[in-house]
């Protein structure tokens, strides 16, 4: 043995730092990769729940007309039926959560109304936009619209 | 973050493009690490391919090396959003990914090549000075001795086969070290200015010249320094290496430039507007007259004519460092230059650089010059003042 | 076995039969209203994606700002998960006019004429979250990932902030958030669609021009969509598997 290593002591030795080193290396993948990692692919599998468990902000129509039928049938009827509550009302998960929590502000129809239909030549010809100087000239849209049914007459 | 700039936009780009995402440290990053390669090859030219003229700047090529290598990682790690989880890259390297890769490219490239090498090379000198020095100092040289007292003949003959075995490995690694840097830009099919297959093969051509340059220059630098007469022949043949590589640098990137002229495709007005405006001074200026072709004419120069002595040391001087300079402003017009477009092809933006901040000119100065603080240490630690591995030369070991 | 014997053992027997379904109404009482249980989220059912209608988008700007609120995305504008365009296309020759103020957040602001002739139109931009996509293939660590039901999503806690990913998007829907300094994008509101909501943005579009759509549940109306509509993905030479479909894209957009 000792004549096999003659005059190669030094490589020995600098081998046995190598091997140290992948040892260690081995050892610190075990310790410190991530529990679920690689389960369903190369990523910690735990940062899907994480991503899940972010908190809503929208509570989304449905949760909306539970309580607030009467808007909700109001709107099925006329051409305001594809928007949200929410889109005019604002993110209200909280308020649907524990409706004395949070009130909701009410819209102001001077202005809300006209970031839809405020006329723009890029908006598709058939939406329905109007020049608000010459349409009421800046009066509140809900003086002759229900904003529920807005092709209806606003209820008295 | 800073409105002021999107009045430096014009036309028109992606709202999350407006801010560059790689700053100056990245450009630093390519250059450092083609200096490594550089100068391991250099290196190599005289253990591998017996150029026997090159052989004072032996030692003087790999300490450099090893000083670039030791900074390469720096620059990365200051541009980190979260450097403290960097060793996820170790830990899960997700192997498609050429940046994972490449840390165990480099770690292979610092241990099992230069370090390696370098500690081989100098092993004998090492135990002398276990030998002979005092203190504290007798310590470190112990410890880098690895306790082994043993300079043999035979076992220095061994360290020289297994130096020569590894810098043969070393140079295809040396290749691997900057082509794939070269290939983390490369291999972007999102960006146009980027996305080439001729992008590692023209960052491993354009290390080469920088290292070569570098050590050309401090080799007279340190000579100067020192006192010593400059070797000649021996800065004469690196100056001439230097020529080759950077000859056959150019003819690829003119092959390149001479491609997308030609092609002109989808985004080809849109990087020509930028080369012309916001590239101009950098790519035209700095990188291709005064950084390539001014040199280029000079060591052309050198090669045809017969010059004094103090002739050549004078161009080569002023042309290495316009190498130097014009390397830089390389890496400069590759990162920077492929954020300052938009990816819609529409517009522009600009690269807003501050000074003493985490990403700032600053820290690109400091890290520039920590490497020769490092090489410094180095020297003082590993002279490479005695011949190099002459087994033949019997130990004059200070007794 | 004597008659007291048989007698403890019927009337133990009668008041053990009882505990029971004593023992569940009381705990039904205890637990509130009783409602079926929301059966658990199964990521092998869906695949995501989404379906933008050009001919539908008036640049309202409800989804930037929907986005926005339910995913806590800073303010200022360089930072978007999703965003909208205005083209104005004077002919097919010339470049498209783009801009994008804030990202829309707060609408267009007409900046046209009307009656010049131009071909103008709002282009809502998005994470494609890509079947291949680029980002995924050069994230160093694995903190960005395609989910099994197809999104693309990032994992906070392990991103390095390289910014490589940001890099690699050919549709520059990647931003690093300042506050964390890891980086973010639309994550098609994955904690939203797990639930069996719609997305921030599409319950907020007043018009439909965004649709979230699952391309593996057989009644989801995508699939007669784009049986019977000329779709487009952006990019479609990148091959990055984009699940964002546009009906009625222009050839101009980019």
């Amino acid at each position: 043995m000792n004549r096999l290593f003659k005059d190669k002591e030094h490589l020995v030795r600098v081998a046995g730092l190598f091997a140290a080193g992948i040892v260690l290396f081995v050892i610190a993948r075990a310790l410190f990769v991530p529990k679920g990692f690689g389960q369903y692919g190369h990523y910690r599998a735990g940062a899907l729940a994480d991503v899940r468990s972010k908190p809503v902000v929208y509570a989304g129509r449905g949760a909306c007309v539970e309580c607030h039928t009467g808007e909700g049938e109001r709107l099925k009827s006329g051409k305001h039926k594809g928007v949200g509550c929410e889109a005019c009302h604002g993110a209200l998960a909280k308020h649907a959560a524990d409706p004395s929590a949070l009130k909701p502000v009410k819209p102001d129809p001077k202005t809300l109304c006209l970031t839809c239909h405020q006329m723009n030549v890029a908006k598709p010809a058939k939406f329905a936009q109007i020049d608000v100087k010459s349409h009421m000239d800046g009066g509140p849209c809900t003086t002759c619209h229900d904003q529920h049914a807005p092709d209806k007459e606003p209820k008295k | 973050m800073e409105e002021g700039l999107l009045h430096a936009v014009q036309g028109y780009m992606y709202p999350n493009e407006v801010e560059l995402q790689w700053s100056i440290l990245i450009v630093l990053y390519p250059f450092t690490t083609g200096l490594v390669a550089g100068a391991f090859i250099l290196a190599s030219l005289e253990r591998v391919f017996n150029v026997a003229a090159v052989k004072p700047t032996y030692r003087l090529a790999l300490l450099s090396a090893l000083a670039f290598l030791i900074v390469a990682p720096l620059p990365l790690q200051l541009h980190l959003g979260h450097p403290e989880r960097s060793i996820e890259m170790y830990l899960t390297p997700h192997t498609s990914s050429a940046m994972a890769m490449f840390g165990f490219v480099y770690l292979w490239y610092l241990m099992a090549v230069l370090v390696l090498e370098i500690w081989l090379d100098y092993r004998k000198d090492i135990v002398l000075m276990s030998r002979t020095e005092t203190g504290w100092k007798k310590t470190l040289y112990k410890v880098l001795s690895l306790g082994v007292d043993n300079i043999s003949e035979e076992s220095l003959r061994i360290d020289d086969k297994l130096g020569r075995f590894i810098t043969i490995i070393g140079i295809p690694s040396a290749f691997l070290l900057h082509g794939y840097v070269g290939f983390i830009f490369g291999s972007i099919k999102a960006n146009p200015w980027w996305s080439s297959p001729a992008m590692p093969i023209v960052f491993l051509f354009s290390a080469i010249v920088s290292g070569i340059a570098l050590v050309m220059l401090m080799y007279m630098a340190v000579c100067v320094l020192k006192g010593i007469p400059i070797d000649m022949p021996c800065v004469d043949t690196i100056a001439r290496y230097l020529f080759y590589a950077f000859l056959i640098d150019f003819s690829i990137e003119l092959m390149d430039l001479i491609h997308r002229i030609y092609e002109a495709d989808e985004s080809f007005q849109s990087l020509d507007f930028m080369v012309h405006t916001r590239l101009y001074t950098s790519q035209i200026l700095i990188q291709i007259v005064f950084g390539t072709i001014v040199p280029l004419g000079f060591f052309a120069f050198t090669q045809l004519v017969k010059l004094s002595e103090s002739a050549r040391k004078g161009i080569y001087v002023l042309a290495g460092c316009l190498t130097l300079m014009g390397i830089f402003a390389m890496r400069w017009n590759v990162v920077i230059g492929g954020q300052l477009f938009s990816k819609s092809f529409l517009g522009y933006t600009s690269y807003k650089m501050d000074f003493a901040t985490k990403e700032g000119l600053l820290p690109a100065i400091v890290l520039l010059l920590l490497p020769f603080a490092i090489l410094w240490v180095l020297v003082k630690v590993l002279p490479p003042w005695e011949e190099p591995h002459d087994g033949a030369k019997a130990e004059t070991a200070a007794a | 076995m004597n008659q007291d014997r048989r007698d403890f053992l019927v009337r133990a027997g009668k008041v053990l039969v009882l505990t029971a379904p004593a023992a569940a109404y009381w705990d039904a009482l205890a637990a509130g209203k009783t409602e079926p249980e929301e059966p658990a989220y199964r990521m092998a059912d869906h695949f995501w994606g989404m379906i933008v209608d050009i001919d539908k988008c008036i640049g309202c700007g409800s989804c930037v700002r929907a986005c926005k609120t339910e995913n806590n995305v800073p303010l200022e504008p360089f930072y978007f998960r999703t965003w909208v365009e205005r083209y104005h296309v004077e002919s097919l020759s010339e470049h498209p006019e783009v801009d994008s103020p804030n990202g829309g957040y707060n609408g267009f602001p007409e900046k046209y004429a009307a009656g010049d002739k131009a071909k103008s139109f709002f282009v809502p931009k998005l994470c494609n979250q890509c079947a291949h996509s680029p980002c995924t293939q050069v994230c160093p660590v694995g903190a960005t990932f395609e989910s099994p039901d197809g999104a693309v999503l990032i994992d906070q806690t392990y991103c390095l902030g390289c910014r490589y990913c940001v890099q690699a998007c050919p549709y520059g829907c990647r931003f690093i958030d300042p506050r964390t300094n890891t980086v973010d994008k639309c994550n098609l509101c994955y904690h939203r669609i797990t639930k069996g909501l719609t997305t921030a943005c599409c319950e907020n579009c007043p018009t439909g021009a965004r649709q979230l759509v699952d391309l593996k549940d057989p009644r989801d109306p995508v699939h007669e969509f784009l049986r019977t509509h000329k779709v487009h993905v952006l990019k479609p030479h990148m091959a990055t598997g984009a699940k964002l479909f546009y009906n009625a894209l222009d050839g101009s957009v980019r």
